[in-house]
């Protein structure tokens, strides 16, 4: 230390500490004042520039449409695709004078007086600010030409809108169904689900069949992205994103080339066709003709066409296979064998002379049989085989309707068999209660004798008759019918294949369905009804004839199918398994109007069964395709 | 009787308290729950949580307030071993949030440690200052100036480089204060300019040479950190000179802002209450400083002077980088505003530093040295 240390002066500190506060107070002062002129700066120089960017601040959430799932037959083929469609939007808030700007976009894209119509409904329909299509479907050259315009187009934009593309058209159209844009009933429904969020920016939704029931998997997870917009709503520049997750593809049972044959088989007749794996309820073959080109609803179906499926007598939108019901005539009456044999009314050595007709005890009203004369001595056997009404008129007086509606309804007839696509419609396993219910009225003697043979109040729709026969040829086993085979999950990686589900098994003596079964092989051998369907097969099969009535006979007339108008012929029903041994697959075929079923059903159902094991495509009138 | 016993109760209360200041606090306080109810879009459970954290604050500081100077004094070492002793816990055990490490889990409460040093730092460098009896010569400030860096250089390394500045600050306001020479101060002034390149270079890490980056050029990045100062100063620009209203801000409605109920709320005062409530904001604050440097001036001894000079010099620069960040004149770095800002800790912190400056106003009995 060389320098004496000064002592403190607290006067002096004093004094030198306030002139630095006094310091600091005025940095504070100048700071504060630095502040306050940005804030001027800001608010009142600038404050037109801010309050433009304020408006133009828009960040917008942008949904993105996730791809829906793809849908293929078992071997592969696809059944329902997606394709990119270029459409010409307008967001009505954003185009001053609308006409004027039409005009002019005319004469860059076509736009017709029908596009200009449709968006003047859509127009009014929703909201401003809402982006909507004047023009549809734009070719390359279209969106090419366009883009070259866009700058004097503010407020027109091109979307790519994803839209579904069915390439067989009509072939699975009641299956498969099809897509249409969601209504505002669409838009309620999925609120009170809570899944409206996730049709943000979705368009169409399922309508029918496999879309509609399966719609929850097909659609996917919309994703998210945020875009920051300009002043006229235009994405400047994207801020974040959440991918859209695709829906999942299914992987349906059906099997193309077996649902062509069946087509094919049919040739020009209306009618249905169920085939289905016994072993699994899984359906190969759904065929409902005629059918429709579901291609035609996907962008909203115009008036004409509409009117023309619509009106049509065929009535081509009606899914005959799943919601036509018929009376099932004598395919009933395996199952009516089966109930004499349970309930101990009938054993199979029991039989009588068949007189050709039968009547009530105390009752002059005769039920007849198809055959007249009847059948000579009919045993249970020969009853299936000749398909004998007599004795099935008198097994129904038997057992009375109570024991029929009870076991019977235990194959399936009356209720829904659970497929999974939507619109079952649960057929008439008629029963006193119901009669009373529906007409109030009692149950008379010879309502019991008609639904014996499967005709008087009884309906039944060609998928139940499958599923009944699914029992049968499995021994009393039932699967749940279905068209998913798998679902496979991209983004999971997934494949679901667990839509395999016994429904029900019944307990039925083997000794008598085994009787029964025989019987209905012997119907296709010589002799039997369907033996001219059944002639030279490479495999054995198995099934019952059968034919519906559409109108009543008077009583003492007789029916002529030349007499009576095509429309009103008999339906001709044919429900069938093969092999007999052990049935890989089970059919029902149902031709409107086409008379016998051993005439026209049965013989549809061999064209599609020599397929099925023989890879034999039948003739087809239409080579051209 | 009942009513003496009231006046007595309500004297003992509130003996220590600067009515002046606990005004001008309040007023802040109020204005900082309308500001947030709007900023949080009507949220009142926040608003209410808010008001909890302010009751805390204020007890604390009412706390503070009442003890003497005394104790005041002998706490500042202690404190400083135990922060230091904290961010070095930290450092080895320290919780990570959001790819930094400030927090210390002790079972029940999360402590951000250096939250304690931005009082204890300015504390201990007032007390080794005030026990020098002589002048205050050069190798003083020299150990004043390690007393700081010590910290400093922790919390840096979380890293908090808004804390940190801040702390730097606060302990360069004692030095300034205890009177550092003008030409040393010019000379480290110097310093500093040349060796910005150096810490541009090797003392920064990625995220923060981005900020000052973008505060130079807030379109150079958007979307990143340059979105928070344009999406603000727009919505302060577009306020005006009478703002758009309270909760009409459809800036700070439509969720344009960054972090509205805490670093950028003032950003929804202003769009709302325009020019003239940034104003009558800003006069708010400056009442509270103007008292506080009032307090200070008069402040008894050489350790409470330095203290509460850095306490409200220190408050100013809060106030003074968070608009300034908000406004676009400075980098976006997370400092709450005081008094208005949602969250407790900061508010604590701050009520805590009015806690002794109160304490230093209603305690002067004490020994002039």
């Amino acid at each position: 230390m060389n320098k004496a240390v000064e002592l403190r002066d607290h006067i002096r500190e004093i004094r030198n500490f306030r002139i630095r506060l006094i310091i600091s107070a005025i940095g504070v002062v100048i700071l504060f004042g630095l502040l306050f002129s940005r804030f001027f700066y800001l608010q009142v120089v600038q404050v037109e520039h801010y309050t433009t960017l304020a408006e133009a601040n828009r960040i917008a959430i942008q949904p993105l449409t996730p791809n829906r799932g793809l849908i293929f037959d078992r071997n592969g083929e696809i059944l329902a695709q997606n394709y990119t469609a270029y459409t010409l939007e307008i967001v009505p808030d954003q185009v001053k004078d609308l006409e004027a700007v039409l005009d002019e976009l005319a004469t860059i894209v076509e736009i017709s007086a029908e596009d200009r119509r449709r968006f003047a409904k859509l127009k009014r329909e929703n909201t401003r600010f809402k982006s909507l299509p004047i023009r549809t479907r734009l070719t390359d050259f279209e969106v090419a030409r366009f883009a070259e315009n866009q700058y004097r187009f503010p407020g027109i934009e091109i979307k790519a809108h994803p839209l579904r593309h069915y390439p067989k058209g009509e072939l699975f159209s009641h299956v498969i169904g099809y897509i249409g844009r969601i209504s505002d009933k669409d838009l309620e429904q999925l609120e009170a689900d809570k899944r409206l969020k996730n049709y943000r920016g979705s368009t169409h939704i399922g309508r029918t069949g496999i879309e509609k029931s399966y719609e929850s998997v097909l659609h996917g997870q919309t994703g998210f992205e945020q875009v920051e917009t300009d002043a006229i709503g235009r994405s400047v520049r994207s801020l974040s994103r959440t991918p859209p997750i695709a829906g999942n593809d299914l992987i349906l049972s059906l099997d193309i080339g077996l649902q062509q044959a069946a087509v094919q088989a049919f040739g020009d007749y209306r009618g249905a066709l169920v085939a289905l794996d016994p072993t699994n309820g899984e359906i190969l073959a759904f065929v409902s003709k005629p059918g429709f080109d579901p291609n035609l609803f996907v962008e909203g179906i115009d008036h004409l066409n509409w009117r023309l499926l619509n009106e049509s007598i065929d009535r081509p939108l009606n899914n005959r296979a799943l919601r036509g019901v018929y009376p099932p005539g004598s395919v009933f009456k395996p199952f009516m064998a089966l109930a004499g044999l349970e309930l101990g009314k009938r054993t199979p050595n029991y039989g009588f002379s068949d007189p050709g007709f039968f009547s009530l005890p105390g009752s002059s009203h005769r039920f007849r049989d198809w055959k007249p004369g009847g059948h000579g001595w009919v045993d249970l056997h020969k009853s299936l085989v000749v398909s004998c009404d007599t004795y099935y008129y008198r097994l129904a007086h038997d057992l009375g309707i109570t024991n029929i509606h009870d076991f019977i309804g235990k194959f399936g007839f009356g209720q829904e068999t659970g497929i999974d696509i939507p619109g079952e419609v649960t057929g008439l396993l008629p029963s006193p209660e119901w009669k009373r219910r529906r007409f109030n009225q009692n149950w008379l003697p010879g309502d019991t004798i008609s639904v014996g043979i499967g005709q008087g109040f009884n309906l039944a729709t060609p998928l139940q008759l499958t599923f009944g026969m699914m029992l049968l040829a499995n021994d009393g086993k039932a699967y749940r019918p279905h068209f998913v085979k798998r679902q496979i999950d991209h983004y999971k990686n997934l494949v679901e294949e667990d839509f395999v589900e016994e429904v029900y098994r019944l307990e039925l003596k083997q000794e008598y369905l085994d009787y029964v079964k025989q019987a209905l092989a012997d119907v296709t051998r010589p002799g039997g009804t369907a033996s001219r369907a059944g002639a030279n097969t490479a495999y054995t099969f198995a099934g019952k004839t059968g034919t519906s009535q559409v109108i009543n006979i008077k009583q003492g007339e007789r029916y002529n199918a030349h007499k009576v108008d095509e429309r009103h012929r008999d339906h001709a029903l044919f429900s069938a398994f093969a092999p007999v041994e052990t049935p890989e697959i089970v059919l029902t075929v149902l031709v409107e109007n086409g008379g016998s079923g051993g005439s026209t059903a049965a013989p549809i159902a061999r064209k599609v069964l020599d397929y099925f094991f023989l890879g034999k495509m039948p003739e087809s009138d239409e080579k051209a395709e | 009787m009942a009513t003496l016993d009231i006046k007595k109760i309500w004297h003992y209360l509130t003996r220590y308290i600067d009515n002046f200041l606990l005004a001008g606090i309040f007023l802040l306080m109020l204005t900082g729950l309308i500001v947030l109810y709007s900023a949080t879009g009507g949220n009142s459970a926040r608003v209410i949580s808010q008001l909890i954290n302010m009751v805390v604050a204020c007890v604390v500081m009412w706390i503070v307030a009442n003890i003497p100077l005394r104790e005041i004094t002998r706490m500042a070492f202690p404190l400083y071993a135990l922060g230091i002793i904290m961010l070095v816990a930290v450092a080895l055990f320290g919780e990570i949030q959001n790819g930094a490490r400030r927090w210390l889990n002790l079972g029940i409460i999360h402590i951000q440690p250096s939250e304690l040093l931005k009082i204890a730092v300015p504390l201990m460098m007032a007390w080794y200052f005030d026990k020098i009896h002589t002048v205050i010569q050069w190798h003083n400030y020299i150990v004043a100036i390690l007393i700081l860096l010590l910290p400093v250089i922790l919390i840096m390394r979380q890293p908090d480089l808004g804390t940190a500045l801040l702390i730097l600050i606060s302990g360069f306001y004692v030095i300034f204060l205890a009177g550092l020479s003008w030409r040393v101060m010019a000379s480290l002034a110097v310093m500093v300019a040349v060796s910005l390149p150096l810490l541009w270079s090797f003392g920064m890490r990625d995220y923060q040479r981005k900020r000052i980056m973008t505060m130079l050029d807030p379109s150079q990045d958007a979307l990143g950190a340059g979105y928070h100062t344009i999406q603000s100063s727009i919505a302060i620009g577009s306020g005006g000179i009478a703002g758009k209203g309270w909760l009409k801000g459809t800036q700070s409605q439509l969720d344009f802002l960054p972090e509205p109920s805490t670093d950028f709320i003032f950003s929804v005062f202003s769009e709302e209450f325009g020019l003239i409530g940034n104003s009558l904001l800003l006069s708010l604050y400056l009442i509270v400083i103007g008292r506080s440097l009032i307090i200070t001036a008069t402040a008894p001894t050489r350790f409470t002077r330095l203290v509460a000079g850095s306490i409200s010099l220190t408050f100013f620069t809060y106030i003074f980088v968070n608009i300034g960040m908000v406004s676009g004149i400075l980098p976006v770095v997370g400092i709450p505003l005081p008094l208005i800002s949602y969250g407790g800790t900061s508010m604590v912190t701050i009520l805590l530093g009015f806690g002794i400056l109160m304490s230093i106003h209603a305690h002067p009995k004490l020994v002039k040295t």
